[in-house]
Protein backbone atom coordinates (compact mmCIF):
# COMPACT_ATOMS: atom_id res chain seq x y z
CA UNK A 1 0.00 0.00 0.00
CA UNK A 2 1.09 3.17 -0.53
CA UNK A 3 2.16 5.39 2.17
CA UNK A 4 0.16 8.41 3.29
CA UNK A 5 3.22 10.52 4.68
CA UNK A 6 6.43 10.18 2.84
CA UNK A 7 9.44 12.01 3.49
CA UNK A 8 12.26 11.54 0.61
CA UNK A 9 15.81 12.55 2.14
CA UNK A 10 14.59 15.27 4.13
CA UNK A 11 17.17 17.79 5.98
CA UNK A 12 16.32 19.74 8.85
CA UNK A 13 18.33 22.80 10.44
CA UNK A 14 17.97 24.21 13.64
CA UNK A 15 19.99 27.47 13.50
CA UNK A 16 23.24 26.58 12.10
CA UNK A 17 23.24 23.07 12.85
CA UNK A 18 22.46 20.03 10.78
CA UNK A 19 19.96 17.99 13.12
CA UNK A 20 18.50 15.47 10.64
CA UNK A 21 20.19 14.23 7.61
CA UNK A 22 18.67 13.09 4.31
CA UNK A 23 15.87 10.88 6.97
CA UNK A 24 13.71 8.70 4.28
CA UNK A 25 10.32 8.39 5.94
CA UNK A 26 7.30 6.72 4.60
CA UNK A 27 4.13 5.94 6.84
CA UNK A 28 1.53 3.81 6.19
CA UNK A 29 -2.11 3.41 6.74
CA UNK A 30 -2.92 0.53 9.04
CA UNK A 31 0.76 0.09 10.26
CA UNK A 32 2.10 1.15 13.79
CA UNK A 33 5.87 2.76 13.16
CA UNK A 34 8.40 3.12 15.96
CA UNK A 35 11.19 6.00 16.03
CA UNK A 36 13.72 5.28 18.33
CA UNK A 37 17.30 6.37 18.82
CA UNK A 38 19.59 7.63 21.60
CA UNK A 39 19.59 11.38 23.11
CA UNK A 40 19.81 13.71 20.60
CA UNK A 41 19.57 11.32 17.69
CA UNK A 42 17.03 14.20 16.04
CA UNK A 43 14.03 12.33 16.55
CA UNK A 44 11.41 15.14 18.05
CA UNK A 45 13.47 17.13 15.14
CA UNK A 46 12.54 14.66 12.64
CA UNK A 47 9.10 13.84 13.84
CA UNK A 48 8.16 18.38 13.97
CA UNK A 49 9.38 18.28 10.82
CA UNK A 50 7.02 15.38 9.60
CA UNK A 51 4.29 17.61 11.13
CA UNK A 52 5.06 20.29 9.12
CA UNK A 53 6.06 22.32 12.18
CA UNK A 54 9.71 22.67 10.91
CA UNK A 55 10.84 23.89 7.87
CA UNK A 56 12.75 20.89 5.78
CA UNK A 57 14.78 20.75 2.96
CA UNK A 58 13.76 18.02 0.56
CA UNK A 59 10.09 16.62 -0.33
CA UNK A 60 7.43 15.43 2.78
CA UNK A 61 4.24 14.56 0.79
CA UNK A 62 0.79 13.89 2.26
CA UNK A 63 -1.78 12.14 0.84
CA UNK A 64 1.04 12.19 -2.42
CA UNK A 65 0.52 16.04 -2.35
CA UNK A 66 3.35 18.56 -0.90
CA UNK A 67 2.64 19.10 2.66
CA UNK A 68 3.52 22.90 2.67
CA UNK A 69 0.81 22.93 0.45
CA UNK A 70 -2.09 22.36 2.68
CA UNK A 71 -3.06 24.95 4.76
CA UNK A 72 -2.87 24.88 8.72
CA UNK A 73 -6.03 23.79 8.98
CA UNK A 74 -6.40 21.05 6.18
CA UNK A 75 -3.18 19.66 8.10
CA UNK A 76 -4.14 19.38 10.99
CA UNK A 77 -6.84 17.60 10.52
CA UNK A 78 -4.57 14.73 8.52
CA UNK A 79 -1.79 14.89 11.04
CA UNK A 80 -2.48 14.66 14.77
CA UNK A 81 0.71 15.75 17.05
CA UNK A 82 1.19 14.50 19.99
CA UNK A 83 4.18 16.25 21.68
CA UNK A 84 6.67 15.46 24.47
CA UNK A 85 6.00 16.69 27.85
CA UNK A 86 2.04 16.72 27.84
CA UNK A 87 1.78 20.68 28.60
CA UNK A 88 -1.36 22.10 29.92
CA UNK A 89 -1.36 25.64 30.95
CA UNK A 90 -4.45 26.25 32.12
CA UNK A 91 -6.60 24.28 34.57
CA UNK A 92 -9.26 23.43 32.19
CA UNK A 93 -11.19 20.31 32.54
CA UNK A 94 -10.04 17.00 31.16
CA UNK A 95 -13.12 17.16 28.57
CA UNK A 96 -12.35 20.62 27.71
CA UNK A 97 -8.52 19.67 26.75
CA UNK A 98 -9.73 16.62 24.61
CA UNK A 99 -12.35 18.36 23.22
CA UNK A 100 -9.27 20.49 21.59
CA UNK A 101 -8.57 17.64 19.58
CA UNK A 102 -11.71 18.74 17.34
CA UNK A 103 -10.41 22.29 16.85
CA UNK A 104 -9.10 22.09 13.02
CA UNK A 105 -12.65 20.57 12.31
CA UNK A 106 -14.92 23.58 14.07
CA UNK A 107 -16.84 26.66 12.52
CA UNK A 108 -15.41 29.16 15.08
CA UNK A 109 -19.01 30.43 15.79
CA UNK A 110 -20.61 27.08 15.92
CA UNK A 111 -21.64 24.88 18.83
CA UNK A 112 -20.01 20.84 18.58
CA UNK A 113 -21.67 18.39 16.19
CA UNK A 114 -22.68 14.68 17.21
CA UNK A 115 -18.70 13.48 15.30
CA UNK A 116 -17.30 15.99 17.65
CA UNK A 117 -18.56 14.39 20.28
CA UNK A 118 -18.66 10.94 19.37
CA UNK A 119 -15.14 11.58 19.20
CA UNK A 120 -14.46 13.54 22.52
CA UNK A 121 -16.33 10.36 23.68
CA UNK A 122 -14.24 7.43 21.89
CA UNK A 123 -11.22 9.29 22.46
CA UNK A 124 -11.60 9.62 26.50
CA UNK A 125 -13.09 5.99 26.51
CA UNK A 126 -9.77 4.70 24.48
CA UNK A 127 -7.15 5.96 26.97
CA UNK A 128 -9.53 5.31 30.23
CA UNK A 129 -9.87 8.70 31.02
CA UNK A 130 -13.73 9.15 31.54
CA UNK A 131 -13.59 8.61 34.88
CA UNK A 132 -12.01 11.74 35.66
CA UNK A 133 -13.19 13.92 32.20
CA UNK A 134 -15.17 16.82 33.99
CA UNK A 135 -11.31 17.32 36.46
CA UNK A 136 -9.06 20.46 36.35
CA UNK A 137 -6.41 18.87 34.02
CA UNK A 138 -3.64 20.17 36.04
CA UNK A 139 -4.54 18.48 39.11
CA UNK A 140 -4.23 15.17 37.50
CA UNK A 141 -1.03 12.92 38.00
CA UNK A 142 1.70 12.43 35.10
CA UNK A 143 0.28 9.29 33.92
CA UNK A 144 -3.34 10.66 34.04
CA UNK A 145 -2.01 13.60 31.94
CA UNK A 146 0.26 11.82 29.37
CA UNK A 147 -3.23 10.12 28.47
CA UNK A 148 -4.82 12.63 28.70
CA UNK A 149 -2.95 14.30 25.84
CA UNK A 150 -3.09 11.17 24.01
CA UNK A 151 -6.78 11.24 24.21
CA UNK A 152 -6.58 14.98 22.55
CA UNK A 153 -4.61 14.07 20.01
CA UNK A 154 -7.18 10.76 19.16
CA UNK A 155 -9.78 13.04 18.84
CA UNK A 156 -8.93 14.78 15.87
CA UNK A 157 -9.50 11.00 13.97
CA UNK A 158 -6.45 11.79 11.75
CA UNK A 159 -5.45 9.66 9.56
CA UNK A 160 -1.66 10.13 10.00
CA UNK A 161 -0.85 10.41 14.32
CA UNK A 162 2.71 11.43 15.33
CA UNK A 163 3.32 10.43 19.21
CA UNK A 164 6.63 11.92 21.11
CA UNK A 165 7.18 9.53 23.56
CA UNK A 166 3.77 9.25 24.59
CA UNK A 167 4.28 6.51 27.32
CA UNK A 168 7.45 8.22 28.66
CA UNK A 169 5.62 9.16 32.22
CA UNK A 170 3.92 6.28 32.83
CA UNK A 171 3.87 2.73 35.07
CA UNK A 172 4.31 -0.43 33.35
CA UNK A 173 0.50 -1.05 32.99
CA UNK A 174 -0.40 2.05 31.49
CA UNK A 175 2.39 1.71 28.88
CA UNK A 176 0.69 -1.12 27.80
CA UNK A 177 -2.80 0.74 27.85
CA UNK A 178 -1.01 3.16 25.47
CA UNK A 179 0.81 0.75 23.42
CA UNK A 180 -2.44 -1.21 22.72
CA UNK A 181 -3.87 2.51 22.09
CA UNK A 182 -1.66 3.31 19.49
CA UNK A 183 -1.80 -0.55 17.96
CA UNK A 184 -5.66 -0.37 17.87
CA UNK A 185 -5.63 3.51 16.11
CA UNK A 186 -3.06 2.21 13.60
CA UNK A 187 -5.75 -1.40 12.98
CA UNK A 188 -8.41 1.27 12.50
CA UNK A 189 -6.25 2.49 9.60
CA UNK A 190 -4.32 5.59 10.44
CA UNK A 191 -0.65 5.55 10.07
CA UNK A 192 1.14 5.72 13.42
CA UNK A 193 4.65 6.79 14.19
CA UNK A 194 5.72 6.45 17.58
CA UNK A 195 9.26 8.05 19.43
CA UNK A 196 9.94 5.43 21.81
CA UNK A 197 13.02 4.97 24.72
CA UNK A 198 11.58 1.70 25.42
CA UNK A 199 13.67 -1.35 23.61
CA UNK A 200 11.41 -4.39 24.19
CA UNK A 201 7.83 -2.25 24.19
CA UNK A 202 9.13 -1.12 20.45
CA UNK A 203 10.46 -5.10 19.29
CA UNK A 204 6.89 -6.06 21.27
CA UNK A 205 4.61 -3.41 19.26
CA UNK A 206 5.77 -2.11 16.53
CA UNK A 207 5.45 -3.35 12.28
CA UNK A 208 8.07 -1.11 11.51
CA UNK A 209 10.93 0.02 13.30
CA UNK A 210 13.27 2.91 12.13
CA UNK A 211 16.55 3.58 14.21
CA UNK A 212 18.10 7.15 14.47
CA UNK A 213 21.88 8.16 15.78
CA UNK A 214 23.20 11.51 14.64
CA UNK A 215 20.44 12.32 12.37
CA UNK A 216 20.54 10.37 10.27
CA UNK A 217 18.39 6.68 9.71
CA UNK A 218 20.73 4.27 10.14
CA UNK A 219 18.03 1.41 9.24
CA UNK A 220 14.65 0.60 9.21
CA UNK A 221 12.53 -2.61 8.52
CA UNK A 222 11.05 -5.02 9.98
CA UNK A 223 11.65 -5.43 13.93
CA UNK A 224 13.56 -8.76 13.39
CA UNK A 225 16.18 -7.15 10.96
CA UNK A 226 16.40 -3.80 13.27
CA UNK A 227 16.35 -4.56 16.52
CA UNK A 228 19.44 -6.94 16.20
CA UNK A 229 21.67 -7.61 19.52
CA UNK A 230 24.66 -5.89 17.12
CA UNK A 231 22.75 -2.51 16.06
CA UNK A 232 21.61 -2.04 19.23
CA UNK A 233 25.27 -2.50 20.64
CA UNK A 234 26.58 0.25 17.84
CA UNK A 235 23.72 2.53 18.34
CA UNK A 236 22.52 2.95 21.81
CA UNK A 237 25.95 1.30 23.27
CA UNK A 238 24.56 -1.30 25.25
CA UNK A 239 24.73 -5.14 25.68
CA UNK A 240 21.33 -6.43 24.78
CA UNK A 241 20.15 -10.03 25.17
CA UNK A 242 17.09 -11.73 23.25
CA UNK A 243 14.20 -13.10 25.02
CA UNK A 244 10.89 -14.27 23.69
CA UNK A 245 8.14 -12.09 24.98
CA UNK A 246 4.55 -12.96 23.77
CA UNK A 247 5.25 -14.52 21.13
CA UNK A 248 8.24 -12.00 20.11
CA UNK A 249 11.74 -11.40 20.38
CA UNK A 250 12.47 -9.13 22.36
CA UNK A 251 15.90 -7.04 23.13
CA UNK A 252 16.98 -6.63 27.30
CA UNK A 253 19.57 -4.57 27.69
CA UNK A 254 21.40 -5.16 30.30
CA UNK A 255 25.00 -3.91 30.34
CA UNK A 256 26.70 -0.65 29.13
CA UNK A 257 29.14 -1.08 26.91
CA UNK B 1 -23.36 59.02 36.61
CA UNK B 2 -22.83 60.09 40.43
CA UNK B 3 -20.74 62.87 41.29
CA UNK B 4 -19.93 65.98 43.99
CA UNK B 5 -23.45 67.93 42.73
CA UNK B 6 -26.06 67.24 44.61
CA UNK B 7 -28.46 65.91 41.82
CA UNK B 8 -31.23 63.22 42.85
CA UNK B 9 -31.45 59.76 40.44
CA UNK B 10 -34.53 61.35 39.53
CA UNK B 11 -33.65 64.50 38.68
CA UNK B 12 -29.84 63.41 37.17
CA UNK B 13 -32.18 61.21 34.66
CA UNK B 14 -34.56 63.88 33.93
CA UNK B 15 -31.51 66.01 33.52
CA UNK B 16 -30.06 63.18 31.16
CA UNK B 17 -32.79 63.19 28.64
CA UNK B 18 -34.08 66.85 28.83
CA UNK B 19 -30.58 68.66 28.92
CA UNK B 20 -32.26 71.39 30.51
CA UNK B 21 -30.25 74.27 33.05
CA UNK B 22 -27.20 73.38 34.86
CA UNK B 23 -27.98 70.16 35.67
CA UNK B 24 -28.50 69.22 32.25
CA UNK B 25 -24.98 70.33 31.55
CA UNK B 26 -23.33 68.38 34.82
CA UNK B 27 -25.32 64.76 33.43
CA UNK B 28 -25.43 65.22 29.66
CA UNK B 29 -21.38 67.14 29.04
CA UNK B 30 -19.66 66.10 32.44
CA UNK B 31 -21.01 62.71 33.27
CA UNK B 32 -22.06 61.46 30.78
CA UNK B 33 -18.80 61.69 28.61
CA UNK B 34 -16.75 60.09 31.59
CA UNK B 35 -19.04 57.90 31.98
CA UNK B 36 -18.78 56.51 28.73
CA UNK B 37 -15.72 57.13 28.61
CA UNK B 38 -14.96 54.49 31.73
CA UNK B 39 -16.74 52.00 30.73
CA UNK B 40 -14.79 51.48 27.02
CA UNK B 41 -11.95 51.81 28.86
CA UNK B 42 -12.02 49.66 31.42
CA UNK B 43 -13.69 47.04 28.86
CA UNK B 44 -10.43 47.38 26.97
CA UNK B 45 -8.02 46.97 29.52
CA UNK B 46 -10.27 44.00 31.29
CA UNK B 47 -9.80 42.58 27.60
CA UNK B 48 -6.34 43.87 26.81
CA UNK B 49 -5.29 41.89 30.04
CA UNK B 50 -7.16 39.21 29.26
CA UNK B 51 -5.40 38.45 25.85
CA UNK B 52 -2.39 39.01 27.24
CA UNK B 53 -2.82 36.04 29.57
CA UNK B 54 -3.94 34.00 26.88
CA UNK B 55 -1.68 34.41 24.55
CA UNK B 56 1.67 34.44 27.16
CA UNK B 57 -0.53 30.97 29.10
CA UNK B 58 -0.10 32.81 32.49
CA UNK B 59 -2.79 34.82 34.64
CA UNK B 60 0.00 37.30 35.70
CA UNK B 61 0.27 39.06 32.39
CA UNK B 62 -0.94 42.42 32.13
CA UNK B 63 -0.47 45.72 29.85
CA UNK B 64 1.11 47.78 32.28
CA UNK B 65 3.69 45.01 33.04
CA UNK B 66 5.08 44.96 29.87
CA UNK B 67 5.42 48.92 29.62
CA UNK B 68 2.59 49.18 27.21
CA UNK B 69 0.79 52.38 29.15
CA UNK B 70 4.02 53.48 30.07
CA UNK B 71 5.37 53.51 26.49
CA UNK B 72 1.99 54.97 25.66
CA UNK B 73 2.27 58.15 28.05
CA UNK B 74 6.04 58.85 26.96
CA UNK B 75 5.20 59.00 23.27
CA UNK B 76 2.11 61.11 23.87
CA UNK B 77 3.68 63.27 26.26
CA UNK B 78 6.32 64.04 23.51
CA UNK B 79 4.12 65.37 21.25
CA UNK B 80 1.61 67.02 23.79
CA UNK B 81 4.76 68.87 25.19
CA UNK B 82 6.39 69.48 22.27
CA UNK B 83 3.92 69.53 19.67
CA UNK B 84 1.63 72.24 20.82
CA UNK B 85 -1.08 69.99 20.06
CA UNK B 86 -4.37 70.28 22.05
CA UNK B 87 -5.03 66.88 23.90
CA UNK B 88 -8.43 66.20 21.54
CA UNK B 89 -6.15 66.28 18.36
CA UNK B 90 -5.94 62.77 17.05
CA UNK B 91 -2.45 63.58 17.43
CA UNK B 92 -1.98 62.01 20.76
CA UNK B 93 -3.83 59.06 20.50
CA UNK B 94 -1.96 57.96 17.72
CA UNK B 95 1.34 58.37 19.48
CA UNK B 96 -0.16 56.68 22.13
CA UNK B 97 -0.99 53.57 20.03
CA UNK B 98 2.76 53.68 18.11
CA UNK B 99 4.27 54.01 21.80
CA UNK B 100 2.23 50.77 23.22
CA UNK B 101 3.27 49.10 20.08
CA UNK B 102 6.61 49.04 20.08
CA UNK B 103 6.72 48.19 24.06
CA UNK B 104 4.19 45.05 23.37
CA UNK B 105 5.83 44.26 19.98
CA UNK B 106 8.85 45.01 21.53
CA UNK B 107 8.16 42.42 24.44
CA UNK B 108 6.72 39.79 22.44
CA UNK B 109 10.09 39.79 20.48
CA UNK B 110 12.46 40.28 23.27
CA UNK B 111 10.60 37.59 25.50
CA UNK B 112 10.54 35.32 22.55
CA UNK B 113 8.16 31.58 21.76
CA UNK B 114 9.27 30.16 25.15
CA UNK B 115 9.92 33.06 27.62
CA UNK B 116 9.36 32.20 31.02
CA UNK B 117 7.59 34.42 33.68
CA UNK B 118 10.54 35.42 34.78
CA UNK B 119 12.34 36.89 31.34
CA UNK B 120 8.68 38.37 30.56
CA UNK B 121 8.21 40.08 33.84
CA UNK B 122 11.94 41.43 33.58
CA UNK B 123 11.83 42.20 30.16
CA UNK B 124 8.51 44.30 30.81
CA UNK B 125 10.17 46.27 33.67
CA UNK B 126 12.93 47.07 31.56
CA UNK B 127 10.81 48.51 29.18
CA UNK B 128 8.76 50.07 31.68
CA UNK B 129 11.35 51.83 33.20
CA UNK B 130 13.13 53.10 30.03
CA UNK B 131 9.87 54.82 29.39
CA UNK B 132 9.37 55.90 32.51
CA UNK B 133 12.82 57.75 31.97
CA UNK B 134 12.07 58.78 28.45
CA UNK B 135 8.68 60.38 29.85
CA UNK B 136 10.74 62.13 32.57
CA UNK B 137 13.01 63.31 29.96
CA UNK B 138 10.30 64.88 27.91
CA UNK B 139 9.09 66.41 31.54
CA UNK B 140 12.33 67.48 32.48
CA UNK B 141 13.22 68.99 28.94
CA UNK B 142 10.02 70.27 28.17
CA UNK B 143 9.66 74.16 26.58
CA UNK B 144 7.01 74.97 28.95
CA UNK B 145 6.90 74.33 32.27
CA UNK B 146 3.09 74.93 32.44
CA UNK B 147 2.28 71.97 30.19
CA UNK B 148 4.89 69.94 31.51
CA UNK B 149 2.77 69.82 35.11
CA UNK B 150 -0.57 69.58 32.89
CA UNK B 151 1.53 66.57 31.64
CA UNK B 152 2.67 65.02 34.41
CA UNK B 153 -0.63 65.21 36.00
CA UNK B 154 -2.16 63.57 32.90
CA UNK B 155 -0.30 60.52 33.36
CA UNK B 156 -1.52 59.65 36.71
CA UNK B 157 -4.64 58.55 34.78
CA UNK B 158 -7.63 60.44 35.21
CA UNK B 159 -11.64 60.84 33.47
CA UNK B 160 -11.75 64.09 34.95
CA UNK B 161 -12.93 66.59 32.53
CA UNK B 162 -13.29 64.36 29.41
CA UNK B 163 -15.46 66.10 27.06
CA UNK B 164 -17.82 64.11 23.92
CA UNK B 165 -14.68 64.67 21.76
CA UNK B 166 -12.11 62.72 23.83
CA UNK B 167 -14.85 59.66 23.62
CA UNK B 168 -14.81 60.12 20.07
CA UNK B 169 -11.32 60.28 19.47
CA UNK B 170 -10.80 57.01 21.53
CA UNK B 171 -13.75 54.70 20.60
CA UNK B 172 -12.77 53.81 17.39
CA UNK B 173 -9.23 53.11 18.55
CA UNK B 174 -11.13 50.92 21.43
CA UNK B 175 -13.70 49.04 19.49
CA UNK B 176 -11.02 48.44 16.74
CA UNK B 177 -9.01 46.45 19.42
CA UNK B 178 -12.35 44.61 20.87
CA UNK B 179 -12.62 43.08 17.22
CA UNK B 180 -8.50 42.53 16.52
CA UNK B 181 -8.62 40.93 19.91
CA UNK B 182 -11.98 38.90 19.76
CA UNK B 183 -10.55 37.53 16.72
CA UNK B 184 -7.88 35.98 18.55
CA UNK B 185 -9.85 34.07 21.59
CA UNK B 186 -10.31 30.90 19.66
CA UNK B 187 -6.75 30.10 19.74
CA UNK B 188 -5.88 31.02 23.19
CA UNK B 189 -7.91 27.58 23.91
CA UNK B 190 -5.27 25.66 21.63
CA UNK B 191 -2.56 27.57 23.37
CA UNK B 192 -3.08 26.20 26.62
CA UNK B 193 -1.56 22.72 25.11
CA UNK B 194 1.53 24.84 24.39
CA UNK B 195 2.92 26.66 21.40
CA UNK B 196 3.75 23.65 19.29
CA UNK B 197 0.66 21.38 19.91
CA UNK B 198 -1.58 24.68 19.17
CA UNK B 199 0.66 24.97 15.73
CA UNK B 200 -0.07 21.26 14.76
CA UNK B 201 -3.61 22.03 15.33
CA UNK B 202 -3.66 24.85 12.73
CA UNK B 203 -3.51 27.58 15.01
CA UNK B 204 -1.35 30.44 12.90
CA UNK B 205 0.83 31.67 15.74
CA UNK B 206 2.63 34.27 13.91
CA UNK B 207 -0.91 36.00 13.28
CA UNK B 208 -2.33 35.49 16.43
CA UNK B 209 0.69 37.75 18.15
CA UNK B 210 0.50 40.33 15.63
CA UNK B 211 -3.53 40.19 16.57
CA UNK B 212 -2.89 40.62 20.00
CA UNK B 213 -0.22 42.76 19.93
CA UNK B 214 -1.55 45.14 17.53
CA UNK B 215 -4.82 44.90 19.88
CA UNK B 216 -3.16 45.65 23.11
CA UNK B 217 -1.38 48.54 21.43
CA UNK B 218 -4.64 50.13 19.74
CA UNK B 219 -6.47 49.48 23.00
CA UNK B 220 -3.94 51.02 25.57
CA UNK B 221 -2.73 53.73 23.56
CA UNK B 222 -6.42 54.96 22.50
CA UNK B 223 -6.82 54.49 26.10
CA UNK B 224 -3.45 55.99 27.81
CA UNK B 225 -3.80 59.02 25.33
CA UNK B 226 -7.34 60.28 26.58
CA UNK B 227 -7.27 58.75 30.23
CA UNK B 228 -3.53 58.90 31.47
CA UNK B 229 -2.29 55.35 32.81
CA UNK B 230 -4.67 53.54 34.27
CA UNK B 231 -3.08 49.59 35.37
CA UNK B 232 -4.06 46.74 36.87
CA UNK B 233 -7.54 46.50 35.79
CA UNK B 234 -6.09 44.34 33.03
CA UNK B 235 -4.52 41.96 35.20
CA UNK B 236 -7.84 41.99 37.91
CA UNK B 237 -10.73 41.30 36.20
CA UNK B 238 -9.91 38.32 34.35
CA UNK B 239 -8.50 37.22 37.94
CA UNK B 240 -12.46 38.05 39.10
CA UNK B 241 -13.94 36.53 36.28
CA UNK B 242 -11.91 33.04 36.37
CA UNK B 243 -13.57 32.13 39.71
CA UNK B 244 -16.88 31.85 37.90
CA UNK B 245 -16.60 31.20 34.44
CA UNK B 246 -13.59 28.58 34.87
CA UNK B 247 -10.06 28.90 33.48
CA UNK B 248 -10.76 28.60 29.45
CA UNK B 249 -8.85 31.26 28.10
CA UNK B 250 -11.19 31.95 25.44
CA UNK B 251 -14.17 31.93 27.54
CA UNK B 252 -12.47 34.13 30.14
CA UNK B 253 -12.14 37.21 27.47
CA UNK B 254 -16.26 38.64 27.75
CA UNK B 255 -16.80 38.70 31.23
CA UNK B 256 -13.27 40.11 31.67
CA UNK B 257 -14.25 43.10 29.54
CA UNK B 258 -17.50 43.49 31.31
CA UNK B 259 -15.54 42.89 34.76
CA UNK B 260 -12.72 45.34 33.55
CA UNK B 261 -16.23 48.11 32.85
CA UNK B 262 -17.73 47.59 36.06
CA UNK B 263 -14.16 47.85 38.16
CA UNK B 264 -13.07 51.69 36.73
CA UNK B 265 -16.81 52.83 36.68
CA UNK B 266 -16.37 51.69 40.53
CA UNK B 267 -12.95 53.31 40.66
CA UNK B 268 -14.21 56.98 38.75
CA UNK B 269 -17.22 56.40 41.26
CA UNK B 270 -15.21 56.22 44.35
CA UNK B 271 -12.73 58.89 43.46
CA UNK B 272 -15.78 61.57 42.54
CA UNK B 273 -17.44 60.75 46.00
CA UNK B 274 -14.34 61.28 48.43
CA UNK B 275 -14.16 64.53 49.47
CA UNK B 276 -10.74 66.42 48.58
CA UNK B 277 -9.54 69.41 47.39
CA UNK B 278 -7.71 67.93 44.42
CA UNK B 279 -9.84 64.96 43.17
CA UNK B 280 -8.26 61.80 43.30
CA UNK B 281 -6.89 60.49 40.28
CA UNK B 282 -8.05 57.22 39.39
CA UNK B 283 -5.09 55.53 38.26
CA UNK B 284 -3.95 56.34 41.54
CA UNK B 285 -6.77 54.54 42.99
CA UNK B 286 -6.57 51.75 40.49
CA UNK B 287 -2.60 51.09 41.08
CA UNK B 288 -2.75 51.26 44.88
CA UNK B 289 -5.66 48.50 44.69
CA UNK B 290 -4.00 46.99 41.62
CA UNK B 291 -0.53 46.40 43.22
CA UNK B 292 -1.46 44.57 46.70
CA UNK B 293 -3.88 42.02 44.81
CA UNK B 294 -1.23 41.53 42.14
CA UNK B 295 0.68 40.46 44.78
CA UNK B 296 -1.43 38.22 46.36
CA UNK B 297 -1.89 36.62 43.19
CA UNK B 298 2.26 35.96 42.96
CA UNK B 299 1.88 34.19 46.30
CA UNK B 300 -0.87 32.10 45.19
CA UNK B 301 0.88 30.93 41.85
CA UNK B 302 4.04 30.27 44.11
CA UNK B 303 1.87 27.71 46.34
CA UNK B 304 0.41 26.30 43.39
CA UNK B 305 4.13 25.27 41.93
CA UNK B 306 5.03 24.27 44.98
CA UNK B 307 2.38 22.30 45.61
CA UNK B 308 2.59 20.61 42.42
CA UNK B 309 6.18 20.29 42.56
Amino acid sequence: MSAILRADDISVSLGARRIVERARVKLRRGELAVLIGPNGAGKTTLIRALAGLLPAQGRIALEDKPLSHFDPRERARRIAYLPQGNTFHWPMTVAAVVALGRYPHGDPFASPTEEDKTAVCDALAATATTPFSERPVTALSGGERARVALARALATRAPVLLADEPIVSLDARHQLVVMNVLRDTARKGAAVLAVLHDLALAARFADHVLLMQDGQIVTQGEVKDVLTETRIAQVFGVAAQMTETGGARVPLPYRAL
Amino acid sequence: MVGPAGLSPRAAIAALFSGDGAAGIVVRDIRLPRTLLAALIGATLGLSGAALQGLLRNPLAEPALFGAPQAAAAAASFVIAFGFVPATSLAAPIAGIAGALLSVGGLVVVAGARASLTVILLAGLALASFAGAATALILNVAPNPFIALEVAFWLLGSLEDRSIEHLLIAAPFLVASWILLAMTARAFRALTLGEDAAASLGVDLVRTRLLVVTGVALGVGAAVAVAGSIGFIGLVAPHLVRRHVGSDPARVMLPAALAGTALLLAADIAVRSVPSANELKVGVVTALIGVPVFLTMIFGEKRLEESAA
